[in-house]
């Protein structure tokens, strides 16, 4: 292995951006990384690590300002068109034609490459069946699913056997079970082939998979190794919190989180608290802190020492925005009453439908949400489930079907119930051109607050979301525009807060202090209905509900969901994958025998 | 084997072009559909001719020579006479602009035409003065009969003598219909439309998509990204083109009196350098809106405003007439209207080609550097 030359050589690469405040932001810092050839290689780190730049960087499209940059033998730099030749490369947009079907936008990328005849066939048979594609060839690409935009994007990719695969982020927004797919296709690629890829990823379920695993952030190499190499970075520290009766999992997970002298990160997971200790932690202060939790150690996962890479180099960097403790709104009494006057359920939907011509988005759903509750809505890409969710912010009128939404009907009293609500969308919907103050006031007054009680919201939402209000909206980094954009949502105090997949695109740590939020505000009495794609984050809520192809298939809590799935662990990616393909296969059944 | 590559990747990006042009409806509104609302928007709705313009005539002399003089108003296509028995009646038509003049025949007029000094007033609104113009040299044209035969009769010597008769001609555009000079015009702002409208989306569309980034990331040389985007359109401008003939042929019946060879090839370098200005802007921006913005101030706009299609470009402020000297179209919009209304001159064809060609070679090469591969 060592007589063989790294696939990849990067020494001292720096390459810098213009930042927000017109400042340099280095993307590489410096950056000295070595890639072995016929083998999985994981990038990974939050978003701004520098991991596309360098994939970029890698594919010959940006030029570094330092350091060198050996790809298969070649300077890229010198001879970016020598190496664009022989590697294959997707990016973190797929790179397809909507407007051409998927066998067109195939030939397109093997014409481009050169593939000849027959090779193009078996090439071509063999892609399609590896992605499941062979029955939509002729469908646009448009038309297709996010998880089968993804595949077909790696279909393209691969039309011949390229020397170096690049991989930008390929499952970003991309449900589990398209996620496990593509990976199947890549490792398969890579035993059969000995292809060489290089991928970057947020999940560390994909980085455990690859044979090196780089840790990046802020453009600079953390740490790097094998995947047991660096988990066994955080043996020992790694435990298992069983809250006390009466006690909820996330309240737990709340205290924890407020205490980083002890504690390196809290999550919630299957009823109990997954933690990392910090190495040097008082016993005292930790036992306190733990409140009569009983103890359990648990074996330490890549995720364990990634976050603790990432918490301490973000101690290590003065000013440094995730490592700002999480912002708790303070109790306010006005709103906390005003949802437990409301005794029964706060969003009463019945038998609620929608279609969109022949084909039915959402077939005949049913659930309650209690006041001060946290719903999860999971589902694949395509389940219905941003529909439902569109109906129950009144955004869509269903077709048929019954939905009150804080004790008004949505569909006689839509504006009324409206403005009892908040709305955080997936994308950043305020404007990037206002400044933070001048953000929140125009959406206060598009709520309807004005003059004093205005500024008053206003000021409230600064403080209690430590925004600084002169700071440009669209230049704030990716956690803070998140933190405005909830800022914004709860300016007129709703009972009910809806999130649209509210943490795709941000980083861990401030997806914690993200979720921090939210506990505090449901613990405050407001409800809170959320989508999301990371499973993990299905902990935090009090119940979930999985759909798929406009179907309910269970609704209960974290637990009931895993008990049903019947996978042992905690695993909500395992025991999601496995509750819809068991309701796949019973729809498949089904059909067989109609 | 470097060759080959080039031509089979040139054919599967101008097949896809082709693809992606023919599956988006809104394309073929503004390739085809477009042109021909032109065609028949400036063929038949916009003309500089003056029909049926009213005239008020005032007979404050109401002898018979009066009258026969003012009679030479009837007999025209292009004047309606009124008659008004108040001068004050008839400035208050004119106010209204319910008039273009007032002709006044004085009471004076028989005395005068007896002193062989006989004159009448012509008032002209002058709110526009190209209908102003146009109604002066109408009106004077329809009098000039009748007052000669009037002269003639009252003392044949006084009119022969000292008196010169001005025989006008127009050459090129006899008739003087506005179509004939609008309509070859239309053929300079179709052909620059496609690259303003087109063109102008189609790489900023890639950027936006993210599609460039997987295209860089192949074989693909950036000449064949331009060329592959600008084949499907030549296609589409040639038939806008002959949209364009066909209709001044045979519908408005403009004269073709050059070759139309030379049209046709002059027309088809001039559609190169319009589509290529578009990529040009299109690279150079990356946003779809903010290329087509640019596209239609630097290339539409100053090609009706600047090109010489509306105004006179001796007329206007030195700086204009250099500025429109950088435009290709001000040179082909010079040749086109030469070719169809003169007819070939063969000195013009080259001069204009060779700074069409230049044009069209700079853009393309501009292009092509502005899709250098690299995304900083």
């Amino acid at each position: 292995m060592s007589a063989r030359p790294p696939i990849v050589a990067a020494e001292g690469l720096r390459k810098t951006f213009e930042g927000p405040d017109g400042g340099e932001v280095a993307a590489l810092d410096g950056l000295t990384l070595q890639m072995r050839p016929g083998e999985l290689t994981a990038l990974v780190g939050p978003d701004g690590a520098g991991k596309t730049t360098l994939i970029r960087m890698v594919a010959g499209l940006l030029r570094p300002e330092a350091g060198t940059l050996q790809v298969l033998g070649r300077d890229v730099t010198a001879d970016p068109q020598g190496v664009q030749d022989r590697i294959s490369y997707m990016p973190q947009r797929f790179g397809l034609y909507d407007d051409l079907s998927v066998q067109e936008n195939l030939d397109l990328y093997a014409d481009l490459h050169g593939v000849p005849g027959e090779e193009r066939r078996e090439r071509f048979a063999r892609m399609l069946e590896m992605t499941d594609l062979a029955r939509f060839t002729a469908r646009p690409a448009g038309k297709l699913s996010g998880g089968m935009k993804q595949k077909l994007g790696l279909a393209c990719t691969l039309v011949r056997s390229p020397e170096l695969l690049l991989l930008d982020e390929p499952s970003v927004g991309v449900d589990p079970l398209s996620r496990r797919d593509l990976w199947k296709i890549v490792q398969q690629l890579v035993d059969e082939e000995q292809l060489s890829v290089l991928v970057s990823t947020a999940y560390m379920d994909e980085a455990e998979r690859c044979a090196q695993v780089w840790v990046l952030n802020r453009g600079k190499v953390l740490d790097r190794g094998t995947p047991e190499e660096l988990r066994a970075r955080a043996r020992g520290l790694t435990f298992l919190a069983v809250p006390p009766a009466g006690m909820r999992a996330r309240e737990l997970q709340a205290r924890m989180v407020d205490a980083p002298r002890e504690v390196v990160d809290a999550v919630p997971a299957g009823g109990r608290v997954r933690f990392i200790r910090q190495p040097g932690a008082d016993e005292a202060a930790l036992g306190t802190l733990l409140a009569g939790a009983e103890l359990l150690p648990r074996e330490e996962e890549l995720e364990d020492t990634f976050m603790m890479l990432l918490r301490q180099h973000a101690a290590e960097t003065a000013g440094d925005p995730a490592a700002a403790p999480a912002p708790a709104p303070a109790l306010d009494p006005a709103r906390g009453a005003a949802p437990a006057a409301a005794a029964g359920p706060v969003i009463e939907v019945r038998d609620l439908v929608r279609k969109f011509g022949d084909f039915t988005a959402v077939a005949s759903t049913s659930f309650d949400v209690m006041p001060g509750e946290i719903f999860g809505l999971l589902g694949p890409n395509g389940a219905g489930k941003t529909t439902t969710f569109r109906m129950l912010c009144g955004l869509l009128p269903a077709t048929s079907g019954k939905l009150d939404v804080g004790g008004r009907d949505l569909r006689s009293a839509r504006a009324r119930a409206r403005a009892g609500i908040g709305y955080v969308s997936q994308k950043f919907a305020l404007y990037g051109n206002l400044s933070v103050r001048e953000n929140l006031e125009f959406f206060g007054g598009a709520y309807g607050l004005r003059g004093r009680a205005l500024k008053a919201r206003v000021a409230a939402a600064l403080e209690e979301f430590e925004l600084d209000p002169g700071a440009r909206s669209g230049d704030l980094p990716a956690g803070y525009k998140q933190r405005l954009a909830m800022a914004a949502g709860l300016l007129h105090q709703p009972g009910i807060l809806f999130l649209d997949e509210p943490t795709s695109g941000i980083d861990p740590l401030a997806r914690r202090a993200f979720w921090r939020t939210i506990t505090a505000l449901s613990a405050q009495g407001v409800t809170v209905i959320v989508t999301t794609h990371f499973m993990e984050e299905a902990e935090y809520c009090d119940r979930i509900a999985i759909q798929d192809a406009g179907e309910m298939l269970i609704i209960g809590t974290p637990r009931e969901v895993r008990a049903e799935a019947g996978t042992a662990g905690t695993d909500m990616n395992a025991a999601f994958i496995g509750i819809v393909e068991q309701a796949r296969a019973r729809r498949r059944d089904a059909e067989a025998a109609a | 084997m470097r060759l080959s590559g080039t031509l089979s990747r040139l054919a599967a990006l101008t097949r896809k072009e082709t693809r992606q042009m023919l599956r988006d409806r809104s394309n073929l509104m503004v390739g085809f559909l477009l042109p021909l609302v032109l065609i028949l928007l400036f063929g038949y709705g916009l003309s500089f001719d003056v029909k049926d313009a009213r005239i008020a005539v005032v007979m404050q002399n109401d002898s018979l020579p009066a009258r026969e003089a003012a009679m030479g108003l009837t007999g025209s296509d292009y004047l309606s006479p009124v008659w008004i028995h108040s001068m004050q009646q008839a400035e208050e038509m004119m106010m209204a602009g319910e008039v273009d003049a007032i002709l006044r025949v004085p009471h004076d007029f028989l005395r005068q035409l007896a002193l062989g000094d006989a004159r009448v007033q012509l008032i002209l609104n002058g709110v526009d003065s190209n209908t102003a113009s146009s109604v002066e040299s109408y009106v004077s044209g329809a009098l000039a009969v009748p007052f000669a035969q009037l002269a003639d009769r009252r003392g044949g010597k006084a009119a022969s003598s000292g008196q010169a008769v001005i025989v006008q001609r127009t050459w090129f555009n006899e008739p003087g219909e506005s179509t004939w000079f609008l309509v070859p015009g239309l053929i300079v702002l179709i052909l620059t439309l496609v690259g303003a409208l087109l063109t102008s989306l189609l790489v900023a569309r890639e950027w936006e998509r993210g599609t460039m980034e997987s295209l860089f990331v192949t074989p693909v040389r950036p000449l064949e990204l331009v060329l592959s985007k600008l084949a499907p359109y030549m296609v589409i401008g040639a038939i806008d083109l002959a949209m364009c003939l066909a209709t001044a042929r045979w519908l408005f019946e403009v004269p073709m009196r050059g070759s139309l060879a030379a049209i046709v090839g002059v027309s088809m370098l001039y559609l190169l350098v319009s589509l290529s200005l578009g990529l040009l802007i299109s690279a150079a921006m990356r946003n779809q809106f903010a290329a087509s913005q640019l596209a239609l101030l630097t290339s539409f706009m100053p090609a009706i405003m600047l090109s010489g299609f509306v105004f006179d470009l001796r007329n206007v402020p030195v700086v204009i007439q250099v500025v429109s000297q950088f435009l290709p179209a001000t040179h082909f919009m010079g040749l086109i209207k030469t070719l169809f209304m003169a007819g070939d001159n063969w000195p013009e064809i080259w001069r204009t080609s060779a700074i069409l060609a230049l044009y069209a070679v700079i853009l393309i090469a501009l292009t092509r550097r502005a899709l250098k591969k690299k995304l900083d």
